[in-house]
């Protein structure tokens, strides 16, 4: 079985986003007035093989050592299943 | 011949471009706002390097939407000068007015470095100045100057010469060694490396001197046609 | 809403709570009884947990600090404001200051020195100077693991990052690895400004009624420590997902730098003062105003632009949030300060006003939280004077030089260039823009980095030193040998010293064989700044550096700044043409003990310090200087880790020049590392009036040849190698080692 996991990381909360507060301001000028806030992360896509262990366990783990840096920033993930 | 440099907020190189116009080719130069709205007056517009609004979201991609940006395309469709460098080169890719865009550097990192470029067509009005010479040494500074275009566009610069500058030795991964590159018409150059740092022995080069003195005797020759 | 979850002023007593924030029992007692009279309240103990800091009140290290020289004619403003003047002539000013940024950049390297620079232009920028350089000093672990790679590769891209963005050049710095700091990186930036003298600004909040004007980025819970998230209205939960690490947004302070800068220069009547809100935050820039200026302070917090909601009084005067300054302005002005920012896209909001007396009062929707005497925050923090120990190793010292034993010179050689803190620096530095601003006339790799001032003739050469393997050995010495090598490479650059500042990294002070190296180095610095009239003019304080449970080495890193007072005089340590003569400058001893050479071979450094004489340092840099700005020298290069041999391969790299030389001295002592040497070359044309000058301090060594060979004639053996294969494994060493 073939997995697919989509992994959102963003700041965490207290955590100043230079580049969201940029891209808002941009979004004001341009007429954009009822955007209240722009929060800028990263998105990855891992295509994972199923070995019997928990995936999401196993992504889990790929986020915290690898993906997010935990000082300052938290992740989300979403597993599907998909054709091998 | 009277220059137009427009400042962006978070443009760093906007007062070295005016100092080496105004100080060493003693040509006049204004620093522009980004809120312009017209360019009248001026023969020649030079986008500078930096980080416009901290580059944050593409390098280039805010800047573009600056009023002084609509100004500086209608300034182009006239058929005047229009430089880009570094940051500027990026700019002219967001907004359009050239092909192709800029990645970040294969190497992930920042590079600043002098590097050796092989001048592609010696014969555009940025260019004419180098005369004979086929290569010139500029310094470079970017962390986004890893040109990118699709094979179709690669094939059209080459076959208008829309290719200016490739480097000898590829610093950052660009396409087919591009380090500048110009419009079809041939007005509109951008360009990583810095010829405006080029412009004093004190500073270890003159080097890009050639591309002001290209632009300045095209000037002088269209008033004497 | 926020609830008030904040402990009583009895219970902060009774639990200690004021512990977790670093004020001890008897501070803690001091301000209850002595200061205030009754019990400082949640908001009012955290202020002074911020003000008597270390960082701001330098209350462990006064005693050490009073011993540093600051005099100097040249001195326009010493220690005590942001940053510290030194006049250059025509009405112009230097101004210069070193900050470290350690404990962040080890828990976040990227943000933690991106902020460290960010902070250290401010200090700049808030005197009315445009800063023009910057320099960073690191030290790291060996490299050996994975997570000293991360540090060094996210420490570089964070310096850059920073860099880069904000348009100032990074022109220099030194960078050393060794395992006394594997888990404690030191992290200090340097920058360096320029002003015209009537531009100089003070901290300071004078004239009752005269706004006080907050600008720049909102203020957000950056920075405050994990105590207080506690104390508002987060449960658990939601706090693991908060942090407190800071941001920086070069992006934010360019702006806020053009802005400063055009308030400085263009609307000089209606500024009174201006500081930036860097450690302690809003509390240290607001109180430090209030007190230098001798007046009281009224701030109303509601009136602090703010990025998060529900912000607690102590939050809001704890943050460390960047890229803010403050601001006092003639009452009146306001609008036309506002003006200027909003031009910018920068909040500037008036946030309270300048009082009669000598209170420092805070109120928050309504309520007046706190209430105290600024001085007392600002001026009055307890000093300590530490207990002083010679430690244990420097008793038990081996008076022994170390004697090395080398019977291949040339693959010693080979090996010793591939030593991370010999090989070349420049995959590090090349990811710093040390161009822009077109002002750069030498760029990293040479002794200083060194800069024009346009419209003079002048010039400023720059630098950054210390080797804590020499302070491990002996505090005080190495202190001296740090301003020594300082003041070489201002001198070989062509530069005449004028000043220091200093980031003091050391153990805990209150280990009193700890507090001894900090006491003992900066009786060294002084006096050898005085020898080489470069008072110190700033500086700051790094303490409990410890890694693995032992202290770092005793680093206090010395930024120089000297002036070129002619732009011929600039000389860079590249050998310029075959043909030319080459000297070395200094006699050579056998000296090893904690050289890089003792490191390579037996794996640590040990013994005693070998012998440094100063008065020798200041005539053979006096002997330079003037054979410099006689138009004698080609090039010069001062003789630093790995000693001769290394010096003169470095002085062949830079135009892939070789050198055929002979000496009388034994291949071995090519690796000394005696202090107070340069490698010098000359042209012909100049060679007996640069022999008449030296008095017989230089020895002819030879001559720079066009060959693509390194080849030196021993008294008992022969380097020998080629010029491009040595550059290579230079070259090549970092990069390989980062992998």
């Amino acid at each position: 079985m073939t997995y697919l996991a989509k992994v959102t990381v963003t700041y965490k909360e207290s955590i100043l986003d230079p580049k969201g507060e940029a891209i808002n301001d941009a979004l004001h000028r341009l007429g954009y007035g009822n955007v209240q806030s722009v929060e800028m992360g990263k998105y990855f896509e891992l295509k994972v093989t199923g070995n019997g262990q928990p995936i999401e366990a196993q992504v889990d783990e790929m986020c915290d050592r690898l993906l997010a840096n935990v000082n300052m920033e938290t992740y989300q993930i979403k597993i599907v299943e998909v054709e091998d | 011949m009277k220059f137009a440099v427009p400042a962006f907020p978070g443009s760093n190189c906007d007062y070295d471009m005016v100092n080496a116009l105004r100080d060493i080719l003693n040509v006049p130069a204004d620093l522009v706002s980004a809120q312009a709205t017209n360019l009248e007056g001026y023969d020649a517009v030079v986008l500078p390097g930096g980080f416009s609004y901290g580059d944050y979201l593409r390098s280039g991609a805010i800047a573009r939407f600056s009023p002084v940006m609509a100004a500086v395309k209608d300034f182009a469709a006239t058929g005047k000068p229009v430089l880009g460098i570094c940051n500027g080169f990026q700019i002219l890719t967001e907004a359009g007015l050239l092909p192709g865009t800029l990645q970040a550097n294969r190497s992930a990192q920042f590079i600043c470095q002098t590097s050796e470029l092989i001048i592609r067509n010696p014969s555009t009005m940025f260019t004419t100045a180098y005369g004979n010479q086929t290569k010139i040494s500029l310094p470079i500074a970017h962390g986004e100057g890893n040109y990118y275009c699709d094979a179709h566009t690669l094939a059209e610069l080459r076959t208008h010469h829309q290719i200016v500058f490739e480097y000898v030795d590829n610093p950052n991964g660009s396409v087919a060694n591009i380090a500048g590159i110009m419009n079809r018409q041939g007005n509109v150059l951008g360009m990583m490396p810095h010829p405006e740092r080029a412009v004093e022995t004190i500073l270890g080069s003159t080097a890009g001197l050639g591309i002001f003195q290209s632009l300045l005797s095209h000037q002088r020759e269209g008033v004497h046609a | 809403m926020l609830k008030n979850t904040e402990p009583t002023p009895e219970a902060l007593r009774d639990d200690h709570i004021y512990r977790e924030w670093g004020l001890s029992d008897a501070e803690y007692e001091l301000i209850s009884k002595k200061v205030l009279g009754r019990l400082p309240n949640y908001t009012e103990a955290g202020l002074f947990s911020g003000m008597w800091s270390e960082h701001c009140s330098y209350k462990n290290s006064k005693p050490v600090l009073k011993k540093f020289w600051t005099q100097g004619d040249q001195v326009v403003a010493g220690p005590g404001e942001g940053a510290g003047i030194i006049d250059i002539g025509d009405g112009q000013a230097v101004v210069f200051k070193a900050e470290s940024h350690n404990h962040p950049s080890a828990i976040e390297p990227y943000e933690g020195a991106a902020t460290g620079v960010g902070g250290i232009i401010r200090d700049i920028f808030s005197m009315g100077a445009k800063p023009i350089a910057l320099l960073d000093s690191l030290r790291f672990g060996e490299l050996t693991d994975e997570s000293t790679k991360y540090l060094v590769s996210q420490v570089v891209a964070g310096i850059g990052g920073y860099g880069n963005c904000i348009g100032i050049p990074t022109i220099g710095g030194d960078t050393a690895f060794d395992a006394s700091y594997q888990k404690n990186p030191l992290v200090n930036a340097m920058c360096v400004g320029i002003l015209n003298q009537a531009d100089i600004q003070k901290g300071q909040a004078t004239g009752v009624g005269n706004s006080v004007i907050y600008v720049g980025a909102k203020t957000g819970r950056d920075g405050i420590s994990g105590a207080s998230f506690a104390s508002a209205e987060f449960n658990d939960a939601k706090a693991a997902q908060r942090s407190a690490v800071q941001v920086g947004d070069p992006f934010m302070e360019k702006l806020l730098m053009d802005a400063c800068l055009e308030v400085i220069h263009d609307h000089r009547e209606s500024l009174v003062g201006i500081q930036d809100m860097g450690a302690a935050g809003l509390v240290s820039s607001s109180a430090e105003m209030a007190s230098k200026a001798g007046s009281g302070l009224e701030l109303n917090l509601d009136l602090v632009p703010q990025r998060e909601s529900g912000m607690t009084p102590f939050e809001l005067m704890l943050s460390e949030s960047q890229e803010r300054m403050l601001l006092c302005v003639r009452e009146g002005a306001e609008k036309e300060i506002y003006a200027v920012f909003e031009k910018y896209g920068l909040d500037a909001a008036t946030i309270g006003h300048v009082t009669t007396g000598h209170q420092y009062r805070l109120w928050h929707r309504g309520k007046l939280v706190a209430d105290v005497p600024v001085d007392a925050l600002a001026s009055d923090a307890p000093v300590y004077q530490r207990e002083k120990k010679v430690p244990e190793r420097l008793a038990q010292q081996s008076k022994a030089q170390f004697m090395p034993v080398v019977t291949d010179v040339t693959t010693t050689l080979k090996q010793l260039l591939q030593q991370p803190t010999v090989a070349s620096k420049r995959s590090l530095y090349r990811t710093y823009d040390s161009q822009v601003q077109t002002n750069t006339v030498v760029q990293p790799g040479s002794d200083a980095g060194v800069v024009r001032i346009r419209q003079t003739d002048k010039a400023l050469a720059m630098t950054t030193d210390v080797n804590g393997r020499y302070l491990f050995l002996n505090p005080r010495v190495g202190g001296e040998m740090a301003v020594a090598e300082a003041a070489r490479n201002i001198v070989a650059s062509g530069g005449v010293p004028l000043g220091i500042t200093d980031c003091l990294n050391f153990g805990n002070p209150e280990n009193p064989e700890q507090f001894y190296e900090l006491d003992e180095s900066a009786q060294g610095i002084s006096r050898a700044c005085k020898l080489f009239n470069a008072p110190v003019i700033s500086g700051n304080v790094s303490l409990n550096n410890e890694s693995n449970g032992q202290p770092i080495y005793p680093t206090p890193m010395i930024g120089m700044v000297g002036l070129i007072k002619h732009q011929r005089d600039i000389t860079t340590q590249d050998f310029k043409q075959p043909g030319d003569a080459v000297y070395v400058l200094g006699d050579t001893h056998a000296d090893f003990n904690g050289s890089e050479l003792q490191k390579m071979l037996t794996g640590r450094i040990s013994g005693t310090l070998f012998d440094f004489d100063l008065a020798v340092e200041k005539q053979n840099q006096d002997l330079l200087l003037d054979a410099i700005q006689a138009g004698l020298v080609a090039s010069a290069h001062d003789a630093a880790e790995g000693g001769l041999i290394v010096a003169i391969a470095e002085s062949c790299f830079g135009n892939n020049l070789g050198v055929s030389l002979t000496s009388d001295l034994r291949s071995v002592d090519f690796f000394a590392e005696t202090q107070s040497r340069f490698v010098v070359s000359v042209s012909q044309a100049n060679r007996i009036a640069f022999e008449n000058q030296m008095q017989s301090r230089a020895t002819y060594l030879g001559e720079v040849t066009a060959a693509d060979r390194l080849y030196v004639q021993t008294a008992d053996q022969a380097f020998d190698v080629p010029v491009s294969a040595a550059k290579q494994l230079w070259e090549e060493a970092l990069p390989c080692l980062l992998k």
